[in-house]
């Protein structure tokens, strides 16, 4: 039976402390204003006072008070933490110091402003986020909040006060959060303001005079009152939700939005944000990628609106589908989604109305049971911008210059055509150039070939001549037909190439995830997988990779300076992607993504991006794919790392258990004899029996004594104690030293030696070799008919001295002859006795004095065992 | 009565496990020796004061004492024979006990033939040896007066090196001489390191001394310890 190894009991208990402390994340609590100067600062004292005063470890992260009297007096007897001093750009900040208030861990802490912005050298860009890790440690913050600072308020407050807000904090960090209002009717505010207790940075004080009119702070009264109010409808639903059988919560709404990388993405997020909460339900934001190429800007802004929509705590997804409408609804029943939220469509007259149109009609035909909700969209874009955006978008201006260089050349030839054929063949030649153009150019300088040959070959060739003008129907009817299968070749031509594009960049993406899953398949070893997985990032991302792997105490190796490294072990315990481009650590030089299947992170990834600008969506999804095939392949390697340990440990045991059934066979027999002949030369008086019993006791003591010294040079040999002392030996002193030892195991055959003359004097521990040749010797008078010769000879072959012990027996068996030299092993047909050690440790002692030994079978019949010596230089006598 | 005690030889044995001083005993006292033991190193250096044995058969594993101890400690006043009794299989072990004063090293188990003989060559060597002119072994002979060697009668040419040393194991015949000792005294004491000296030496002897060289009768190899010349005799 194995014993599988368990872990120990102590450390699974601080396993599970550790767990359980994890478990119990810190509560947050909002005080929530309209404006500055309602007082929430004033508020969260007077609650951290109570909360003191029950006895609760309360200190002060960041609390500015403004010199205000009556605030400050509520300070008086809170521990404050020293805020971190930080020099940026020549200017001296005060920074909330986050690690020595988690090395403080009080139970609560307060912190003020909760929208702030951090200084550039702090670990997150924000505050919350700040507060995000102290709450994941398991401290409680009190906090303060201006309405204005939620994201998905921000649009209204902007269309209410016309003010743009920069710092913003995401609904979701305020999703687990208790709100407490701190309300203040606006005349009382504005009160206060004209007595100068409202305290307003300069800059901020010349706008202020907009901001605090009577009216936006209505507005924003009653936006912090609804914010408080959902809130508390949605404790009351989760509530609900806890103590009922989860059933018709199943099916309440979920909520998809279809983002693209269209400026109006993001109110609606914000409108969707907004639905989400007062329906308490769940949402997805969902990009449809199709073949259309995006230029950089959209790229960024599309990865800007996820973003976005993940801070406003949307699940996001994205999947590639040439058909939007299919994309989304494959997303949106994969994901038991019940509403849609979509754009009112925009675009120019006629193609963008006409497609929008057709993609609702599609959308309300094919969404069955899904509903659908068509948001109003600001209709900010003009037509000319529209135009101009998305005629230059793919193609430079200098496609348009070939276009138009092309055009003018087949008119050139259409001319002297002219002279020969009629209009319709100049036509057609137009028409081919256009098809022709739509082979080189992008869209935009096709429909630009399109349009400019039509009116050209209007005014020169179609009569009457030299003027737009076209006199009959057929040929009102040919222009028009021109024109439209120009266009709609063009078109098609077009999208198919862009679809080729397309479908080059998926098989582009899939190569590269093939090549990585290949390369990480054939590693074997950690070297392996850390150069595979370091140059496929490297061939795939324009950035400089590394594998960071933690070793045994579970620490990350790593040479890298103090921030990287910060930044990479921030990565891996917490299992979020850190350092550049992200919201952690953003000064550090790379980018850290921890490696995880599931639990804990196995590793970090590092990337060193070489471009300026943050990764795009379709970068960030291979990463995704590459950081979790890495993950599972390391996981793997680890896995079959403690399977072949676990295997040394079932080997281990089956050779200590072969050793056992040796050992007790090999002890017993020589026991045995001893105790039978002893009693027999007790009762026998007969001198021959007497003789031969003596002869037996003899025997069996050199047969136990020979066990004893085999079975601890195993043990010395196994535990690495054997080091040989290596001195200058002479062969035939070695070769005659042996045989004297075994002369009564070989006395009835003949033994010849044959030692090449002048044989050189080898570097070797005397004692081992000999104990060698001996085994050697006695495992052949051992296995060979009694009487058969034994043959020992010594001779220098190439770069070492050889001697062979040879013996006229049966030979080995084939299969034997890979295996004879291992543990225990015994071969098929071995006389009676042995423990199959003994050639193991010939085998062990030649090697440890830096020879090797062979077993083979002559040709004459019998086998033949060969020592080769490493031959050194002769010493000087 | 007085005389016949005189001619038994006094054996001190001095080993902690009772069964192999029994053998011992037994052993001893069949082939003339009278014996006394010691369970430990201590008691085994007062016997060893009062009672003045003829030869010591000392055990390395004491529970008291180190046996190499004991062994300095006896050779401080004493040049009694001792022979080493031991388990311990080692080289270094063998050596040090050697180096140490002790005459002979027998490991156990052993063979009661073996033993017996080395005592005698051991008290051999340790009564004043009368100046001996000509040894004899078979078929050498070595004339100490002259520096001549002879097998069957015939000269052996013998460099002074090779003479030095075969005159050396010849003196100790029986005994063992480990390589250090051999070195020194032949070599001198800057060579004690340099065993390949030995075994090309030895290797020339015996080509000019055996009668099978790949055979040795006279000069053995104690493996990892040294040279010890065989009189024909024990052989």
């Amino acid at each position: 039976m194995t014993r599988i190894e368990g872990p120990n009991p102590d450390e699974l208990l601080a396993a599970l402390k550790k767990e359980e402390s994890q478990q119990r994340r810190g509560a947050l609590k909002v005080f929530l204003g309209m404006c500055a100067g309602a007082g929430k600062t004033y508020a969260m004292l007077e609650s951290a006072q109570k909360a003191k005063k029950a006895g609760i470890d309360v200190v002060i992260g960041y609390v500015e008070t403004h010199g205000r009297k009556e605030t400050d007096a509520l300070k008086e007897g809170i521990e404050v933490v020293q805020r971190r001093a930080t020099v940026y750009r020549g200017v001296t900040l005060t920074e909330m110091d986050l690690d020595a208030l988690l090395k403080r861990h009080s139970q609560l802490v307060l912190v003020d402003e909760l929208a702030h912005t951090n200084a550039p050298d702090s670990r997150h860009p924000k505050r919350y986020q700040d507060v995000l890790e102290l709450l994941d440690a398991g401290i409680d913050v009190f906090t303060t909040l201006n309405v204005q600072h939620v994201e998905s308020r921000t649009d209204t407050v902007r269309e209410i006060t016309g003010a743009q807000i920069q710092e913003t904090v995401p609904d979701t960090v305020l999703g687990e959060a208790e709100i407490e209002l701190v309300d203040l009717s606006p005349e009382e505010l504005l009160q206060r303001l004209s007595e100068g207790k409202v305290y307003l940075p300069e800059q901020a004080a010349t706008a202020s005079t907009n901001f605090f009119r009577e009216g936006n702070l209505v507005a924003l009264r009653e936006m912090a009152l609804r914010l408080a109010a959902e809130k508390a409808g949605q404790n009351v639903r989760e509530y609900m939700r806890s103590k009922q059988i989860s059933g018709p919560w199943k099916l309440g709404p979920r909520l998809l939005v279809a983002v693209s990388a269209s400026p109006h993405s993001e109110q609606m997020i914000r409108w969707t944000r907004r639905m989400v909460d007062s329906l308490g339900c769940t949402w997805i934001a969902a990009h449809v990628e199709t073949s259309h190429v995006l230029s950089e800007e959209e790229q960024s802004r599309l990865t800007r609106h996820m973003e976005l929509a993940r801070s406003l705590g949307a699940e996001t997804r994205s999947t590639a589908d040439d058909d939007v409408v299919a994309g989304l609804l494959r997303v949106a029943r994969e994901q038991n989604v019940t509403e849609i939220v979509v754009g009112k469509p925009t675009g120019i007259w006629p193609f963008g109305i006409l497609r929008s149109a057709h993609f609702l009609n599609r959308l309300i035909r094919e969404s069955g049971n899904i509903g659908l909700h068509v948001m109003r969209t600001e209709e900010s874009s003009n037509l000319r911008a529209h135009l101009s955006h998305f005629l230059s978008r793919e193609a430079g201006w200098r496609q348009y210059l070939q276009a138009l260089l092309g055009v003018s050349l087949v008119t050139l030839i259409n001319m002297v055509l002219d002279v020969f054929v009629g209009p319709r063949s100049t036509g057609l030649v137009y028409l081919m150039t256009v098809v022709l153009m739509a082979l080189f150019l992008y869209r935009g300088p096709v429909y630009l070939t399109a349009a400019t040959s039509a009116l050209l070959w209007n005014y020169f060739f179609l009569p009457p001549r030299m003027t737009f003008h076209i006199d009959n129907i057929d040929d009102m009817m040919m222009f028009s037909m021109y024109f439209i299968v120009a266009l709609a070749m063009g078109h098609l031509i077009s999208r198919l190439r862009a679809k080729d594009r397309m479908d080059r960049r998926r098989e582009e993406r899939a190569t590269a995830m093939y090549m990585l899953t290949l390369e990480l398949g054939d590693a074997s070893s950690w070297e392996d997988i850390v150069r595979a997985a370091v140059s496929n990032v490297e061939r795939t991302f324009t950035a400089k990779g590394a594998l960071l792997l933690p070793d045994v105490s579970g620490k990350l190796r790593s040479d890298l300076p103090e921030r990287e490294y910060g930044a990479a072990v921030w990565a891996f315990e917490h299992m979020q992607a850190t350092g550049r481009f992200s919201d952690t650590l953003p000064m550090a030089d790379g980018m850290y993504f921890p490696l995880r299947t599931t639990g804990n992170a196995l590793g970090v990834l590092r990337l060193q991006w070489q471009q300026k600008s943050p990764p795009t969506i379709d970068q960030r999804s291979m990463l995704d794919g590459f950081v979790r095939h890495i993950a599972l392949v390391i996981d793997r390697q680890r896995l079959r790392e403690m399977k072949a340990q676990t295997k040394v440990l079932a080997e281990s045991e089956r050779l200590s258990q072969a050793l056992l059934n040796a050992v007790s066979h090999e002890l017993r027999t020589p026991i045995a004899a001893i105790v039978t002949a002893t009693s027999g030369l007790d009762i026998g008086t007969n001198p021959a029996v007497h003789k031969a019993m003596v002869n037996e006791i003899r025997q069996a003591g050199e047969r136990l004594n020979r066990l004893v010294a085999n079975l601890l040079d195993m043990a010395r040999l196994e535990s690495g104690h054997v080091t040989p002392h290596m001195d200058w030996c002479d062969v035939s002193d070695l070769i005659n030293a042996a045989l004297k030892r075994v002369t009564t195991e070989l006395a009835n055959r003949t033994v010849s030696v044959n030692i090449e003359v002048a044989t050189p004097l080898v570097r070797v521990d005397f004692r081992l070799i000999e104990q060698a040749l001996v085994d050697l010797l006695l495992n052949a008078a051992m296995h060979t008919p009694h009487g058969s010769p034994v043959e020992v000879s010594a001779h220098v072959k190439e770069h070492s001295v050889v001697i062979t012990v040879g013996d006229h027996g049966t030979g080995l068996a084939a299969e034997a002859l890979p295996r004879i030299f291992d543990k225990f092993y015994r071969a098929p047909g071995a006389v009676a006795g042995g423990t199959g050690l003994g050639l193991s440790i010939v085998k062990g002692f030649v090697e440890a004095n830096g020879g090797s030994i062979q077993a083979a079978n002559r040709p004459s019949g019998g086998a033949m065992f060969s020592v080769a010596l490493p031959l050194q230089e002769q010493p000087i006598v | 009565m007085k005389d016949e005690v005189k001619k038994k030889f006094l054996a001190l044995i001095i080993d902690d496990e009772v069964q192999i001083r029994r053998l011992l005993r037994v052993t001893l006292e069949a082939n003339g020796y009278t014996v006394i033991e010691s369970v430990n190193g201590q008691d085994g250096l007062v016997e060893a004061a009062s009672r003045r044995p003829d030869i010591v058969i000392l055990d390395l594993g004491l529970p008291d004492l180190d046996g190499v101890a004991v062994l300095k400690r006896l050779r401080e006043w004493s040049r009694i024979p001792i022979l080493v009794l031991s388990v311990r299989e080692r080289d270094q072990d063998k050596i040090a006990a050697l180096d140490n004063g002790a005459d002979d090293y027998v490991t156990k188990p052993f063979s009661t033939p073996e033993l017996l003989a080395r005592l005698r060559v051991a008290m051999r060597h340790a009564s004043p040896a009368e100046e001996q002119k000509v040894f004899r072994n078979g078929e050498l002979e070595i004339d100490f007066v002259n520096r001549s060697v002879t097998r069957n009668g015939k000269a052996v040419k013998l460099t002074v090196t090779e003479y030095s040393l075969l005159r050396l194991l010849a003196c100790n015949v029986g005994k063992v001489l480990t390589h250090r000792y051999i070195l020194k005294e032949v070599w001198g004491p800057n060579a004690v390191d340099q065993t390949h000296y030995l075994r090309v030496y030895v290797a020339r002897l015996r080509e000019k001394i055996e009668s099978e060289q790949s055979r040795p009768a006279m000069l053995m190899t104690e493996a990892g310890i040294g040279y010890r010349f065989m009189s024909e005799s024990q052989g």
